[in-house]
């Protein structure tokens, strides 16, 4: 029931362990781009890291542009794509808002399935599994009071 | 690939001997022996300038080393010179084994490589340029792969032509020694940038894989290096090197300082630590980048510098030239890295300068500022003379202090072994190994660390051990692994690691292997003019009191002759 979150990359130097480790793990590549999760220099390695992973919103993007249904939701956040239905138009890594969709050569889309190999190596402990119920649930513009 | 800047063209070449050259270090000799020229110096057009990762880069963690291979402007000799940082796994990620940089662009140039790119662009208006600012705007210049890509560039001393150029590889970790930057500004090369925008396949059965990388990742975890890279990093030694009357001071003045807590390993962590950065692939993260702060207007104006600090950056321009102050020593790496060179040469040449001054062999005719000990503001002017090459003197000191020192006198206290010295004054076990060894470096062999051990007067035992560590290195070298994961690697964990990826027969020939690797790099040395009884040790070093006492003139002495002659027996082996 719960998600990847990068809840403390301002720990990050930069190792790509975590991509690595997706990569070698879940799609049996050696990569540090053809992962769930990558690692980016926000400007140059001196002003800290970033995390690019699928962010589990509430209203994936990448679902509704799909043109064959092969994104569908999981019921514990983030997303499915079925290798079968997908024909590779790339819509949604374009679709996606913060780039969490990669492609690999053949065009196939790849995204974080939150299954949490990669909190397991990160030497820093920048990664954690939240449980969905356990984060915010208001709704935009309700504020803390709403 | 072969890039030849001259014709702007590249080619992809394979080429067979991978069972025999491994990667890396055996990778790049084996390069130099079909594409270089022995005969012909370093800055001719036709040498080739080489980068090579080995077969488990990036496949196991700490496999995160490039090897750049060159002829030195230093002493127009074959040599090596690794770093880290992400040149490694971009290499790995762009396609690539090597590449050999050959010819001469026309114009200042910066090359581009990635799996589906080559491109040499015009980058004229980065020459004169310093290292962290031309790697802003390289940044942009290349505005892809961004965080997966490496870029190396030269600053200004490399432009000049200096022996002590460094190419600074993504801002914090550098090729450091033996004059790489200057092969770069001969050959027009203000920067590379290496694309890792490309995957590869794991081997087909990957299970022996993932078994042996969970293994290499647990032993990681229970090394203590973990702990050790992650607390204070490289400059734990700093006071135990004190302690052991072993910490250059002023030119090698003293091996002890009372106040060497100053500039201990805690004093840069507690006060001057910003955080810690990794190379690719490396869970480590042993790069400890510090930072200061600086008023520039009274009206609470600042601007923060970042510079990575190691052990051997605060002893070269910390004790070395009597800094006491952790801000000085911090301004002073900032200053040499952003003009491209080497911190090591930099600093034991500028000690050097200073005794000169001091004993009037030199005035300040020759070094412009008035070099002092302790004071930063002399030397921070200095380094940009000496990487610009204000006037004769900077230029020749910057080929080598001992260059300078045979025009102006002053060679019996110039700190040189092979090139400048490594911060280890532990004894005549050291400098034998630093002036003879391959890289001059404390490197090559760990006798910086056995000689902290061993206060014996056993010149057999001592010879044995340069030799027997030798070869281990050599492995390490062309897999190619971090020197600080050798506790790791074992020759039983590398023939796994190897025998996972389906390269048996490197595997199982791992002994021979390290012999032929050897071998080939001596010979490359000797053949382009390496000969050890030309290697001189100053007197200064004769001088020197570390933990064991006064050095034995008699021992050293012994120690390089045995040393010399082995080598020359390697080089002379047949190995083939």
């Amino acid at each position: 029931m719960k998600v990847l979150k990068a809840t403390r990359i301002e720990r990050c130097i930069g190792c790509h362990i975590c991509s690595m480790t997706c990569a070698r793990l879940v799609h049996g590549l050696l990569s540090w781009q053809d992962a769930g999760i990558r690692i980016k220099s926000a400007g140059g390695i001196s002003t800290g890291f970033e995390a690019v992973n699928c962010l589990a919103c509430k209203e994936p993007v990448c679902e509704k542009v799909c043109p064959t249904e092969a994104i569908t939701r999981r019921k514990t956040g983030g997303i499915r794509i079925n290798r079968q239905l997908c024909i590779g138009c790339t819509r949604c890594a374009d679709a996606c808002p913060v780039n969490a969709i990669t492609l690999t050569g053949s065009g196939f889309p790849i995204v974080c399935i939150h299954c949490g190999l990669c909190t397991r190596f990160c030497p820093h402990g920048c990664l954690e599994m939240v449980d969905m119920a356990e984060t915010d649930n208001r709704q935009p513009g309700e504020g803390f009071h709403g | 690939m072969e890039v030849n800047l001259t014709s702007g063209k590249a080619t992809i070449v394979r080429v067979k001997g991978r069972d025999k050259a491994i990667g890396g270090s055996g990778l790049c000799a084996m390069l130099f022996e079909q594409r270089g020229f022995t005969n012909r110096p370093w800055d001719h057009a036709d040498q080739p300038l080489i980068f090579a990762i080995g077969p488990l880069t990036g496949y196991f963690p700490l496999m995160s080393k490039t090897v750049c291979a060159f002829k030195s402007p230093y002493h127009d000799q074959y040599t090596e010179s690794h770093a880290g940082g992400r040149s490694a796994i971009s290499l790995r990620f762009s396609g690539l084994d090597a590449i050999v940089i050959k010819g001469r662009a026309k114009r200042p140039s910066l090359l581009v490589v990635g799996s589906r790119t080559v491109e040499i662009i015009d980058a004229h208006f980065l020459w004169g340029m310093d290292v962290i600012r031309s790697g802003r705007i390289i940044r942009h210049m290349v505005d892809r792969s961004h965080g997966h890509r490496s870029i190396l560039r030269i600053g200004p001393a490399g432009e000049n032509l200096s022996a002590m150029a460094c190419i600074n590889a993504d801002t914090y970790r550098h090729f450091g020694r033996l004059g790489a930057g200057a092969v770069m500004g001969s050959k027009n090369l203000k920067a590379i940038a290496i694309l890792g925008d490309s995957s590869l396949p794991l081997p087909k059965d990957q299970k022996p894989y993932r078994a042996v990388w969970k293994k290499v990742f647990q032993d990681v975890q229970k090394s203590g290096m973990m702990h050790k890279y992650h607390n204070l990093g490289t400059p734990a030694n700093l006071m135990r090197l004190n302690e052991l009357k072993s910490l250059p001071w002023r030119n090698l003045q003293a091996t002890f300082d009372e106040e060497a807590e100053r500039i201990s390993g805690e004093a840069f962590a507690n006060d001057h630590l910003l955080r810690n950065l990794a190379c690719s692939g490396c869970p480590v993260g042993c790069i400890h980048v510090g930072f200061i702060r600086e008023k520039f207007m009274e009206d609470h104006r600042y601007y923060y510098l970042q510079m990575a600090y190691d052990y051997e950056p605060i002893f070269a321009v910390g004790s070395m030239l009597g800094m006491k102050e952790p801000v000085s020593v911090l301004k002073l790496i900032e200053k040499t890295d952003r003009m491209g060179l080497d911190v090591i040469s930099a600093g034991v040449a500028l000690a050097w300068a200073t005794e000169a001054l001091e004993r009037a062999v030199i005035s300040t005719k020759e070094t412009i500022c008035k070099l002092s000990f302790g004071d930063v503001h002399c030397y921070l002017e200095a380094v940009e003379h000496l990487a610009k090459g204000k006037n004769n003197f900077y230029r020749l000191l910057g080929q080598g202090t001992m260059t300078a020192a045979e025009e102006y006198g002053g060679q019996d206290f110039a700190c040189v072994l092979g090139q400048e010295m490594a911060g280890y004054a532990t004894g005549e076990l050291f400098f034998t190994a630093q002036s003879l060894g391959f890289r001059h470096s404390h490197l090559d062999t760990a006798a910086y660390s056995y000689e902290q051990k061993h206060g014996e007067k056993d010149l057999e035992k001592a010879i044995d051990f340069l030799l027997s560590d030798e070869l281990p290195r050599c492995l390490l070298n062309s897999m190619v692994a971090c020197l600080f994961s050798r506790k790791v690697y074992t020759k039983e964990r590398l023939k796994e690691c190897l025998s996972s990826l389906g390269y048996e027969e490197l595997a199982e020939n791992l002994d021979d292997l390290a012999r032929h690797i050897r071998a080939s790099r001596w010979r490359l040395r000797f053949q382009t003019g390496f000969d050890p009884e030309n290697v001189s040790i100053p007197r200064r070093f004769f001088k020197v009191r570390s933990w064991k006492g006064p050095v034995d003139p008699d021992y050293l002495n012994r120690l390089k002759k045995a040393y010399g002659e082995e080598l020359k027996k390697i080089a002379l082996s047949k190995s083939d």
